[in-house]
Formats: structure tokens, sequence, C-alpha cells
């Protein structure tokens, strides 16, 4: 350290060999400063002047770019679930109507079964009428019909048994009095 | 250290050898020697490096980044949010000088890995000027944005009474220490390493057969001077920005 003339005169001529550190010979601290500091600044210069703008320029324009993007992204996405929505809403409406028409198919079928089985009721009953109409046009002639048989026939057995003491109006009499008690009248 | 250099016989080994400063224009001013010397020529060839890459990487800068365009821009990105993480918006304003620091530092310690080549950042000179500039700018900043006020960064309010002068005289002097481990650090790690290298590399021709040896040896240290290399460039920046931050919030 104390031979640093030595030492620099050695580095000169290119037989170097360090004595000691180099770094503690204080005689080239001076130099290796300034151009350290002169360097540095030239550095700086063109860093902040030049590259640095454009490193932060190219990550704002990447930044708006994806920010552009997302926005783009999330109108398109809007967009969809809009269109989702529609198609959702056509589809609810076109149920809704495919219920509504089956509803009043179904209704208006209803209305004519029970059209048709009002026809056919009035009709069974219509008949039913008819045949107990008949039923009673037949008993009303058979009961005629056994007046008629019962009042000969009484008026017959009453003659062979007491000729020429009958009495029409007795014996007619009689035989309602027989009808109603068998319930024929 | 002489008396290792006498080559005969013995080991030939010169660690030290790789930090001569050799005068390659020599400019004497008389008061003062401003030779441009290896030291001076790395120096600019490290900004002449960086500037081109950097150059390079952002000519064609396009949307979708080339590879070098996202190395440059990895890189201003990680400086970036080291100093806004340490410093917050406030630090942003100083983020050109840390970059500046930080890739001068990087380029200066990655060029000392090419055999034959010399370690700007091996010096203590380049390492003492840096460490004291930062050291300056930063105490500036302090008092100018703090006034008188920034004395307070070291009484410790929250100390018990009776301590806190005791205190404020261990918190000035860590202070004023800064300066030196800042510089220290990293100008022993680059010159340890390349001394340990060059060591290394001695005893392969002494050991004949067995210098494969020193050679695995010398790969792996290689391997841990590239890693020492980042890591001491991004430990001088992260420095700088805990003392920024301490100038410009106070704790």
């Amino acid at each position: 350290m104390a031979s640093s003339a030595t030492d620099s005169d050695a580095a000169a001529h290119g037989g170097e060999q360090a004595v000691g550190m180099p770094q503690l010979d204080f005689d080239t601290w001076a130099s290796q400063i300034f151009w350290a500091a002169l360097a540095l600044v030239l550095l700086y210069q063109i860093l902040a002047k030049k590259i640095m703008p454009r490193i932060a320029g190219a990550l704002e324009d990447r930044h708006h770019a994806i920010a552009g993007d997302l926005d783009s992204a999330s109108t398109l996405k809007a967009k969809a679930e809009e269109a989702q929505g529609a198609y959702q809403k056509a589809l609810s409406d076109a149920k809704a109507r495919a219920h509504e028409i089956a509803e009043k198919n179904r209704a208006e079928l209803n209305v004519q079964i029970a059209e048709a089985n009002e026809k056919a009721e009035a009709e069974i009953a219509a008949r039913t009428a008819e045949g107990e109409e008949r039923i009673a046009a037949i008993r009303a002639e058979a009961t005629a019909n056994a007046r008629e048989v019962a009042g000969e026939t009484a008026k017959a057995i009453v003659d062979k048994l007491a000729p020429g003491s009958a009495d029409p109006s007795a014996i007619s009499a009689a035989v309602e009095r027989a009808l109603a008690e068998r319930g024929m009248v | 250290m002489a008396s290792s250099a006498d080559g005969e016989g013995g080991l030939n080994i010169h660690p030290m050898d790789q930090f001569i400063i050799k005068d390659w224009i020599p400019i004497d001013l008389g008061f003062v020697d401003l030779s441009f010397t290896n030291s001076a020529f790395f120096a600019f060839l490290a900004v002449g490096l960086v500037s081109l890459f950097l150059w390079t990487a952002m000519s064609g800068s396009s949307l979708v980044p080339s590879r070098m365009q996202s190395m440059a821009e990895g890189i201003y990105e990680f400086v970036r949010n080291m100093v806004r993480d340490s410093c917050g918006e406030a630090g942003m304003k100083y983020f050109p000088y840390i970059f500046t620091l930080f890739l001068f530092i990087l380029a200066c310690n990655l060029l000392g890995m090419l055999p034959y080549s010399f370690t700007v950042t091996s010096h203590f000179a380049v390492t003492v000027f840096l460490a004291l500039s930062v050291f300056i700018t930063v105490t500036m900043i302090g008092f100018m944005r703090h006034g008188m006020n920034f004395l307070s960064f070291f009484w410790p309010m929250d100390a018990p009474a009776v301590m806190r002068p005791v205190l404020a005289i261990i918190e000035v002097i860590s202070y004023f220490v800064r300066p030196v481990s800042h510089s220290i650090r990293l100008g022993a790690n680059m010159m340890a390493g390349h001394a340990v290298l060059k060591v290394f590399a001695g005893f392969v021709g002494a050991m004949g057969v067995f210098g494969v040896l020193p050679i695995l040896a010398i790969t792996g240290v290689t391997a841990l001077e590239f890693l020492v290399a980042v890591i001491q460039a991004y430990v001088f920046a992260i420095l700088t920005c805990v003392y920024l931050h301490d100038a410009l919030h106070m704790h």
C-alpha cells in the first residue's frame, strides 16, 4: 500500500502485479469516481429521457388495451345475457300460450262432452217417460179389462145364484172396492 | 501477499491482480489524476450495453411484447414495484434514479463475470461514491421535506424518557454507519467472489490430475457469483429504497 507509486508504474508498463489490495490505492480513487460519476450521469440521461418514457408508454398502452378489451368483453357479455333473457322470455311465452291453448281445447271438449251427456240424459229421460206412459196405459187398460171381466163375472155369478136380483151399481161398487183393496186403482 | 507473488516453484496465485487499475489514456491535471482507465472503460461499457439492450428491446415496441421487450418491461416493473412498495407514491419521483443505480450496478457486476474483464463495483472507490451519494441525497431529501423536524427521526419517542438520549446516540451512529455498510457490502462481495475464483484457479495447475476438483469448485462458485452479482445489485437498490423511505416518511 505504501508503494502505490511503483504499483501504478508497474500497471502502466503492463507488467502488472498487485501489491496489497488495489482497492486501497487511493491514487486511483479520483479517476474511478470521476468516470463512474460521468457514466452514471450519462446512463441516467439515457434512461430517464429516452428509454423509461418508452417503457412506461408501452405499459400504459397495454394497460389501456386490456382495460378496453375487458370493457368490450363485459358489454358483449351483457348483450349475450340480454339475448338469453329474450330467448327465455320467448320460451316461457310460448309455453304459456301452449298451455292456454290446451286449456281452451280442454274446456271446449268438456263443454261438448257435457252437452252430449245432457242430450243423452234428456233422450234417456224422454224414453223413460215414454216407457212409463206406455206402462201406465197398459196398466190402465189391464185395470179396465179386469174391472169389466170382474163385473161380468160377478154379474154372471149373481145371476146364477139369484137370478133377477143383480144390481149393476152394487156389483160395480163391490168390484171398485175389491180393486182398491188390491191396489189396482 | 507480496511473498506469494514469487512465482518460483510454489503456487503462482495472484488473486488481486484482476483488480489493478490500468491507465489506458493518462490524463493528469497536475492536482488530480483523471486518467481514463480500465475501470472507466467498463463503466461506460456497462452504460452502453444497458442502453443498447433496453433501446433494442423497446424499439419494436408492440402491444404483445417480444421476448426482449418483456425482459425490459419486467426489469422496469420489478424496480418500479420495489420503489412503490417500500417508499409509497411519494418515492416514485426518485424511481428513475434508483432504476439507473440498479441497472448500473447490475451491469457492472455481470460484466465482471466475463473472463479478462474488470469489475467496476469491486472497488471501494466506486461503491463508496455510490453509497455516499445515496446517503447525502437521502439526508438532503429528509431535511427538505421535514425541515429541522427530520432530527426527531433520531429521537425515539416510543422509548422510555430515560433511555431516549442513549438511544438517540445509537440512532445517529447507526445512521452514519449506513453508507459504510452500504458500500462495503457491495464492494467486498464482488471482490471476495472474484478473488476466490482466482485462488481456486491457481490450485488447478498445482494439483495435477486432482486439479479437476478445484475446477468443479470454480464451476459452482461461478454459478454462485452470478447469483451474488444480481442479489447485490438488488440489495443495494432495496437499501436505497429503505433509506429513502426513512427520509420521506420518518419510520
